[in-house]
């Protein structure tokens, strides 16, 4: 029977073309489509925040050198991943995250729980060799970040296009973009206070890289590293409350 | 070979390739202040070396109608030889990065060369370049001879290669830049995106021209899964890959989706494309090389219907086993598992039907390296997908996930199954298309045999070491309940297992240079044979199309 009905499909192209399509399309339907409209897929966190123009453009340095090659930011829900790196990831944390970033492989350590964990100095001696910190490390030099200074002109056409994909920015944050970029990295500019009205008053505003003359690639990458894990409260207080 | 093109083809080639060289030439003028006019102008570049050699044979005398009625292989005698330089160049990028991770300073201090930047030059290289030109080049011989039909033109087989090739090099060149999403396994940009979407469509439309011309009443196994292969990674490739750029002129977009509902799509995209890319386009071949090869029919004709559409229904379902314990709602990670494990039956169907199929040639697999390649293909292909579902099974998964273990399964996927099935096939492809008794040294394909094998070996071996390690170290407690190991204990207990890898490595680099360099001599040969004598024409005799193209 079921012979007879293949036959008769493998010798029309289009209906095996079709019955492929439908076949196939049955796993990701199922699987993916629920995923937008189930509420509790995404918790609900009021105290989220959207990243800085500056601390985007760091994820988007992030992106470029390919460290989600090697670092995951996902916190897994297993005893050690918590000991080790702290509170699980919670799928609230990455809603703006266009895309996400959670990796795929560990060559060095999870850097979801890594905002604040050491100092901007560290990491800018740390990201432009890291051999001069950790002897041991095999992550490669990142000497250019220091010496490039970082592009702001753009950073308005960026986050016009993260609202588009549905982060909301509102107006005044897209057309100051490039100004606020520079501020946060250049605390005794007098726009920095407008950069924390706009993103709140826990903003990171201070010289990242130790160079206060020019905003550098260092600076976006440092500021979008200190504030990993740090967009929402929740994880935290999830944790607290489970113990 | 120009010069078998139509008057007609070779004005439609000038077209299209200047159509494509305007683009370019456009792109470069918006962008001119981005790094896409750098992809610009090298679109144009190639577009412009198309359109010399078009213009070098344009007054050529038109070509025989005799050629339509033989097979047109010369697309696939190009998408070898593009195919093994890929596979050379990607491979030889995987191994300078293999050693990187020992010596990570071999960088030149050079943005460029720094490991995340070079990571998915190897990983395009060998998966698109080396993988997809494999696939193209036989999946036109295949459905030619299955269909006993000639593909029904001459441009758009050549639009769909050098199309497709041009998307590769961009995309290669583009990520020492810094362009790239970062999406794993789809890295390039929106409008290489949109490029490889318009060839790809090119690609099914000729697919499907050539399968209804054909003069066989059912369409083969291996066609099933070519025509698989090319409509799901259609799918995939384009909800993947919906992003919103920032500007016309610019590289950067911003991905339609985040976080988890990213993840997810991400997932179910990076585990079809092994399913679709790296298995169902492979199985094409494995169903149409290996019983030629060895003279035998396929063994279950049933299996193969059992297989297929397994296949085809349930890996669509197992991506979330890449998310294991992550914020992915648990209910889609426990389909993942379920599905994970039930593709056992359908893959082993797959590998259990190609190993009997040499049942009764297994004196030919011992002195014919050719098809010993295909046989160590068909049982990787068994290995691996079982480590593959025994992998998704959640505890596994917490030892085995962000370790080495993973990327030394899919290495043995890529480096057993698929590497060697495509090896196999060329060197039993080869001397067909070329019309000679064998390839040009024998010897050669013995040494590459042995060098591949013990490469993949040695390869997977040291890092099923190194995964395991690091699992076991990161969870290991000590008596007061604290974590034993600090996660820098864990990276310098890899050092050796990261040497032995690149030495593997480094083998199975040597054996894939050692195919480039047989291939080439073998059509030297061939064509100083075929101009001493029509010996050739006599052999070819016996492989010509039932139908012939139409007149043009």
């Amino acid at each position: 029977m079921i012979i007879k009905t293949h036959y008769r499909i493998e010798k029309n192209s289009i209906a095996l073309v079709l019955a492929i399509i439908l076949v196939s399309g049955i796993g990701g339907l199922f699987e993916i489509a629920p995923l937008f409209s189930i509420d509790e897929t995404v918790e609900s966190a009021p105290d989220m925040r959207v990243y800085t123009p500056l601390e985007l453009a760091g994820r988007n340095i992030y992106m470029r050198e390919g460290c989600y090659a090697c670092h995951s930011q996902m916190v897994r829900t297993l005893k050690d991943d918590v000991d080790r790196y702290g509170p699980y990831s919670l799928a609230a944390e990455s809603q703006y995250d266009h895309p996400m970033l959670w990796g795929s492989k560990r060559t060095g350590p999870d850097l979801a729980r890594l905002g604040e964990k050491y100092s901007d100095h560290w990491h800018t001696m740390h990201l432009n060799n890291p051999r001069d910190v950790v002897p041991e490390s095999i992550m490669p030099a990142y000497r250019w970040l220091l010496r490039t200074p970082l592009d702001t002109q753009d950073l308005s056409l960026h986050l016009n296009a993260m609202r588009r994909v549905g982060v909301p920015y509102d107006d005044a944050m897209i057309s100051n973009a490039t100004q606020d970029a520079l501020a946060q990295a250049t605390p005794e500019l007098s726009t920095s206070k407008a950069l924390m009205e706009r993103y709140g008053e826990e903003t990171n505003v201070r010289v990242f890289d130790g160079k206060a003359d020019t905003v550098t690639e260092m600076d976006a990458l440092v500021a979008y590293l200190q504030i990993l894990g740090r967009l929402t409260a929740l994880p935290y207080q999830e944790s607290s409350s489970t113990q | 070979m120009l010069a078998q093109l139509s008057f007609r083809e070779r004005n439609l080639a000038l077209c299209a390739a200047g159509l494509v060289m305007l683009v370019g030439l456009l792109v470069t003028a918006v962008g001119w202040q981005d790094l896409i006019a750098v992809h610009g102008v090298i679109a144009a570049l190639y577009t412009a070396g198309i359109i010399a050699l078009l213009l070098k044979h344009r007054k050529a005398p038109a070509p025989s109608p005799e050629r339509l009625k033989e097979y047109y292989d010369d697309p696939t005698k190009i998408g070898i030889l593009l195919c093994l330089v890929w596979g050379v160049f990607g491979m030889a990028v995987g191994d300078w990065i293999a050693w990187l991770m020992a010596y990570p300073d071999a960088t030149f201090d050079a943005a460029w060369a720094s490991f995340g930047r070079i990571r998915p030059v190897h990983t395009t290289g060998v998966i698109f370049g080396f993988g997809g030109n494999a696939l193209i080049a036989t999946s036109l011989h295949v459905v030619q001879r299955t269909s006993r039909a000639r593909l029904p033109d001459q441009f758009s087989p050549w639009f769909v290669l050098l199309g497709y090739n041009l998307f590769c090099l961009l995309a290669v060149i583009g990520y020492p830049l810094g362009i790239t999403q970062s999406k794993e396994y789809a890295e390039p940009e929106w409008y290489l995106d949109i490029w490889l979407v318009i060839v790809w469509v090119a690609y099914l439309v000729l697919y499907l021209r050539t399968l209804a011309r054909r003069q066989e009443p059912h369409i083969y196994v291996a066609n099933w899964y070519y025509l698989a292969f090319i409509l799901v990674v259609a799918v995939l490739h384009t909800v993947n890959n919906l992003a919103v750029p920032i500007a016309v002129g610019s590289t950067k977009s911003y991905s339609l989706f985040s976080g988890v509902q990213d993840a997810m799509t991400q997932w179910w995209y990076g585990h079809n494309a092994v399913a679709f890319f790296l298995t169902a386009g492979f199985l094409g071949m494995l169903y149409y090389y290996l019983p030629k090869c060895a003279g035998r029919p396929i063994y279950s004709y049933r299996m193969s219907i059992i297989s297929f559409w397994g296949i085809t229904f349930m890996y669509m379902w197992a991506g979330s086993h890449h998310l294991h314990y992550t914020a992915l709602p648990q209910w889609v990670q426990t389909l993942g598992v379920g599905f994970s494990v039930m593709l056992i039956v359908p893959s082993w169907g797959s590998a259990a039907n190609a190993l009997l199929t040499l049942n009764g040639a297994w004196h030919r697999v011992r002195d014919d390296a050719t098809l010993r390649f295909m046989m160590v293909a068909a049982v990787f292909y068994g290995l691996s997908t079982f480590e593959g579902s025994f992998m998704a099974i959640r505890p596994v998964n917490s030892l085995s996930h962000y370790t080495d273990w993973t990327v030394g399964h899919v290495h043995s996927g890529a480096l057993g199954w698929v590497a060697f099935i495509v090896f196999g096939s060329i060197y039993s492809l080869v001397p067909w298309l070329y019309k000679c008794k064998g390839m040009y040294s024998k010897y050669l394909v013995e040494i590459h045999f042995w060098l591949a094998l013990s490469g993949t070996l040695i390869y997977l071996i040291s890092l099923w070491n190194a995964g395991i390690t690091q699992g076991l170290m990161w969870r290991t407690y000590n008596e007061s309940g604290e974590l034993t190991y600090s996660f820098l204990d864990s990276m310098i207990a890899m050092k050796p297992y990261y040497i032995a890898r690149g030495i593997g490595g480094f083998l199975f680099l040597t054996g894939a240079c050692l195919a480039l360099l047989n291939v080439v001599m073998t059509i030297k040969q061939a064509s100083r044979e075929s101009s001493r004598s029509d010996a050739s024409t006599r052999a070819a005799a016996v492989d010509l199309p039932v139908a012939g193209a139409p007149q043009s």
